[in-house]
């Protein structure tokens, strides 16, 4: 029998993602950490608040990320206090990248960085594993990641409203959840503008059905779900 | 019904649980190949045990001693058929359920299983199995355990069969879903007590 989960570090495995769109940005994520193959928590909540106006999307190893944006998370309210105003997005994920680029050979952790400023309205830097920092209109990562290139390279375009960034986020998790393995449970979403930050929360029976899945039901022996059908995208 | 390939969860509609002539159900966790290769052998079998014609028919305590010595023979080759096999079945009204591994570990029980539900499903068996239980509780508790696995086992995916053998046969049902639950009121804000951890 393998034992080797019960050993195993806390991974995140995950699917997470950031994108722009005509006034700020949307970052999702799913909801599983795992311990090799047990799914240690199935709620998880993997978008992190650095500071008002800027959240990080944390996947990789769970400890590595934790350390990391609770130091820029110090880090950054210091520096707002010498500045005398909100951090901007840029700040935020320059900081991001020092840790991870200072101390690559020991952490094992990809970030998206997504927020709102006064000077750059939303912005999305992606932080991959070695500490390089980009930019990016949308940015994705983890496992899960994966399953989403050729989707995003179709579905993704310039200047989309609030609601179409944000379905289009749940979507996407929604897919890579269906064939990632290490991904899971419930789709959250951040939505950062210069209105201020929404949270919400997809649990995994609302997502909408793909190939191969069926509808959900009490028991083999009760009929066919009473509740409506979930979305169709 | 799930066909992992590493992480991916390539295929969803696996056929796991197969009949095995009139009296015998096998259900496999591990390598898909390995499993359908046996089921090849065990066709094979009894085929030629019903060519004797002669009444006889092979019970589920006979196809588990076959599938004891194909296991444990090839394990001693070091080429082992990399499953864990369940095996249930009903012969001359008496019950049987037993399970063969790839290593050759075999033994009858109650309630066996496969994989991560030998940790998550059979403490829940061993609390609320009990003896002449009905169809219908056999298919809640069986449900119960499948939902744990479906939360906590990260190769799981949502599509299930259930499969009964009686005395008159064995059915398979078709596949199909059970209802997750996440709305708890927990898991809406987790980190609302601890900002920047879970």
């Amino acid at each position: 029998m393998d034992m080797d989960w019960m050993n195993a570090p806390h991974s995140m495995g995950t699917t997470i993602i950031g994108v722009t769109y005509n006034g700020g940005v949307v970052l999702g994520a799913d909801s599983r950490t795992s311990t090799g193959m047990y799914v240690a928590n199935r709620a998880s909540d993997k978008i992190t608040q650095l500071t008002d106006n800027v959240y990080l999307c944390r996947s990789g190893s769970a400890a590595d990320s934790q350390v990391v944006s609770d130091y820029v998370r110090y880090f950054l309210h210091q520096h707002i206090i010498q500045l005398g105003q909100p951090a901007t997005v840029k700040v935020t994920a320059n900081l991001i990248r020092l840790l991870s680029y200072n101390n690559k050979n020991t952490l094992e952790t990809g970030l998206i960085v997504g927020g709102w400023d006064k000077y750059e309205g939303g912005s999305i830097y992606g932080v991959p594993l070695g500490g390089t920092m980009l930019q990016l209109p949308f940015a994705i990562g983890g496992s899960g990641s994966s399953y989403l290139y050729g989707f995003l390279d179709q579905a993704w375009k310039e200047g989309m409203s609030k609601d179409e960034a944000e379905a289009l986020v749940v979507k996407s998790v929604s897919l890579a959840i269906a064939r990632d393995g290490a991904s899971g449970g419930v789709v959250r979403t951040v939505v950062i503008n210069s209105e201020g930050v929404t949270r919400n929360f997809y649990p995994g029976d609302k997502l909408p059905l793909w190939h191969e899945e069926l509808p959900l039901r009490n028991s083999l022996l009760e009929e066919a779900s009473s509740e409506a059908e979930p979305m169709h995208p | 019904m799930g066909g992992s390939y590493g992480s991916t969860l390539r295929y969803k509609s696996v056929q796991r649980l197969k009949p095995i002539g009139k009296h015998t159900l096998l259900g496999a966790g591990g390598e898909i190949s390995d499993f359908q290769e046996i089921v090849r052998y065990l066709d094979e079998l009894i085929l030629y045990d019903n060519m004797w014609d002669d009444g006889n028919s092979l019970g589920p305590k006979e196809v588990h001693n076959y599938l004891n010595r194909l296991m444990y023979n090839r394990r001693n080759k070091f080429n082992p058929l990399w499953n864990t096999l369940v095996l249930g079945g009903v012969k001359n009204g008496q019950k049987y359920l037993g399970t063969v591994n790839m290593i050759g570990v075999h033994y009858e029980e109650n309630h066996v299983a496969t994989g991560f539900g030998n940790h998550l499903a059979r403490p829940i068996f061993r609390d609320e199995w009990h003896e002449d239980m009905t169809f219908e509780e056999g298919v809640k508790l069986l449900e119960k355990c499948m939902l744990v696995l479906l939360y906590r086992d990260r190769s799981a995916v949502n599509k299930l069969q259930i499969a009964k053998i009686t005395e008159e046969g064995a059915t398979i049902s078709e596949p199909y879903a059970i209802k997750t639950h996440w709305e708890l009121e927990a898991f809406k804000n987790p980190a609302t007590g601890a900002v920047g951890s879970w």
